[in-house]
């Protein structure tokens, strides 16, 4: 966090956010799967002025091979900002921040994906942040879970995430930029509902122990209706394919 | 043993409130600290915890600010996942592992303020000392996070800024003044792991080669909370994060301890 040059006086006003919205109401959020044909399974998540298209590829053959698992799939994840999605340009390919959140992405999706039931092969997700104003890591993991199931990998639930955090002492949800950047602590969390797991947790800031209660609250009722959406995108594709692929959609939505 | 009967023997161990070496579930292993091991930097640490070993060392240079924040000194944290310390590691460039690990520890430095990066102002939008901190770890045994986290703040609390020659525009690396760098708060990480079910403290290399995930949680001295980071493909349930944040915050004090004996 680089000071505070450049903050507004106040970023909440009368109960309001700089953007109209009330502490614990989310972006506008739509999520679409399907949208890169040479994938095997693809989505694409814009949360607020947030953009970011996500492929799987595989269960497919592992190289190098010795990373291959004799009894499980191997999940990879590159997480990348394009050049043009931050307001400076970014140096083309992967910073240290982007290994990092690659690292974590694949950690938090793993818990989902049955990786026993594909063994010696490997599963390949891509992220393209193409526009970049906040919760890029955890919109990514809300679009790459979509992706998942659009590719027919077997999963126990979907992995739903969202950050919250403090924002001119108040506890917020779904920050944008201005108050990612001019905010006091940022919690994003992902999470399974229906065995109510935590699959991603990371903090920074400072928050009191019942600070973070609460906000671990606040994210997982959202992730409750993001959930929602993604199961809307998958039904939204597969109810158009059916005719052409009759048994496409059945097992993907829960 | 392979590695599935060695996790169901330590799930079976944790299960009883035990662990393969003796402890108790939220006991960590000895740890030692040494406070300036190594005169060539402003400020360094040697910490072991158990058998895990990890040198910390700070150096500090003149640079440019940002241009969001003219008047602040700045902070680099690196680790150096070097091939010596663990049969796993490998030369090469960094990994995701030692990006991470550097990466947490810089959050729980950083965004509690530790560094009163305002004092680090030589000339402002000019000149300012950056900080950096680089992780050597010498032996891996396990919960590399905790021991690179304390051997940070050790080293930085011991740390002299060195004299600088304004006219020559140089740093003079063998002149340290006796100003000391400043720090604000004592920031400490504590990393508990999680396997078939149970939480535990400060994983050894087998525990962690065992375990289904991670939570570091980096706590300072007011109570506050400064850094979390869930690692590893395990999964943590609400209520264990809460349970969890209470135990920190007491293991923090028992760290802090520490630190302010040496």
């Amino acid at each position: 966090m680089g000071g505070k040059f450049g903050a507004p006086d106040k970023m909440i006003i009368g109960g309001k956010r700089l953007d109209g919205r009330k502490p614990d109401e989310l972006r506008p959020i739509t999520i679409k799967a399907g949208v890169i044909p040479s994938a095997d399974g693809s989505a694409e998540i814009t949360q607020g002025e947030t953009k970011i298209v996500v492929a799987v590829y595989g269960p497919r053959e592992v190289f190098p091979k010795h990373m291959s698992m004799a009894d499980r799939a191997c999940v990879e994840c590159r997480y990348d900002m394009a050049s043009f999605s931050t307001p400076e340009r970014s140096r083309p390919g992967m910073s240290r921040r982007s290994t990092e959140i690659s690292k974590i992405m694949a950690e938090a999706l793993m818990p989902a994906i049955y990786l026993e039931k594909y063994p010696k092969t490997k599963i390949d997700i891509y992220v393209e942040v193409t526009n970049a104003n906040a919760g890029t890591r955890c919109a990514a993991i809300t679009a790459a879970s979509v992706a998942l199931a659009d590719a027919g990998i077997e999963m126990r639930d979907m992995v739903v995430a969202v950050a919250s955090g403090k924002v001119d002492g108040k506890l917020v949800l779904d920050m944008f930029e201005i108050e990612d950047n001019f905010g006091s602590a940022d919690l994003p969390l992902a999470y399974m509902l229906r065995k109510g797991e935590i699959t991603l947790l990371q903090m920074d800031g400072e928050l009191t122990k019942e600070e973070i209660q609460e906000l671990v609250e606040m994210n997982i009722e959202a992730c409750k209706k993001i959930y929602a959406m993604q199961k809307k995108a998958l039904q939204d594709k597969y109810s158009v394919e059916k005719k052409a692929m009759p048994d496409a959609g059945e097992e993907n939505g829960n | 043993m392979g590695i599935d009967s060695i996790k169901s023997y330590m799930s079976e161990l944790l299960k009883k409130g035990q662990r393969e070496d003796g402890r108790k579930i939220f006991d960590y292993r000895k740890i030692e600290v040494e406070v300036n091991p190594l005169a060539r930097a402003c400020g360094s640490a040697r910490v072991r915890i158990g058998e895990t070993e990890v040198l910390v060392g700070v150096k500090m240079d003149v640079t440019k600010p940002y241009p969001d924040s003219p008047d602040d000194g700045t902070l680099m944290v690196n680790a150096e996942l070097i091939p010596l310390a663990n049969p796993d590691f490998e030369p090469g460039p960094p990994s995701p592992q030692s990006v991470e690990l550097a990466r947490v520890v810089d959050r729980g430095i950083r965004e509690s303020g530790a560094i009163d990066t305002a004092k680090l102002c030589i000339t402002p939008k000019e000149k300012v000392w950056t900080v950096f901190i680089d992780i050597y770890p010498m032996n891996d045994d396990g919960n590399l996070l905790d021991a690179a986290a304390l051997g940070a703040i050790v080293a930085l609390k011991h740390a002299y800024i060195p004299k600088y020659d304004e006219k020559e525009e140089k740093v003079l690396y063998k002149e340290l003044t006796k100003e000391k760098l400043p720090l604000t708060c004592l920031p400490v990480m504590t990393t508990f792991g999680k396997l078939d079910g149970n939480v535990f403290l400060d994983a050894s290399r087998r525990e962690e080669k065992s375990y289904d995930g991670r939570l570091s949680i980096a706590t300072l001295e007011n109570g506050a909370i400064s850094a979390m980071q869930k690692g590893e493909a395990g999964t943590f349930t609400e209520k264990e994060v809460f349970e969890l944040l209470g135990t920190a915050i007491e293991k923090g004090k028992e760290l802090r301890g520490l630190i302010k004996k040496v």
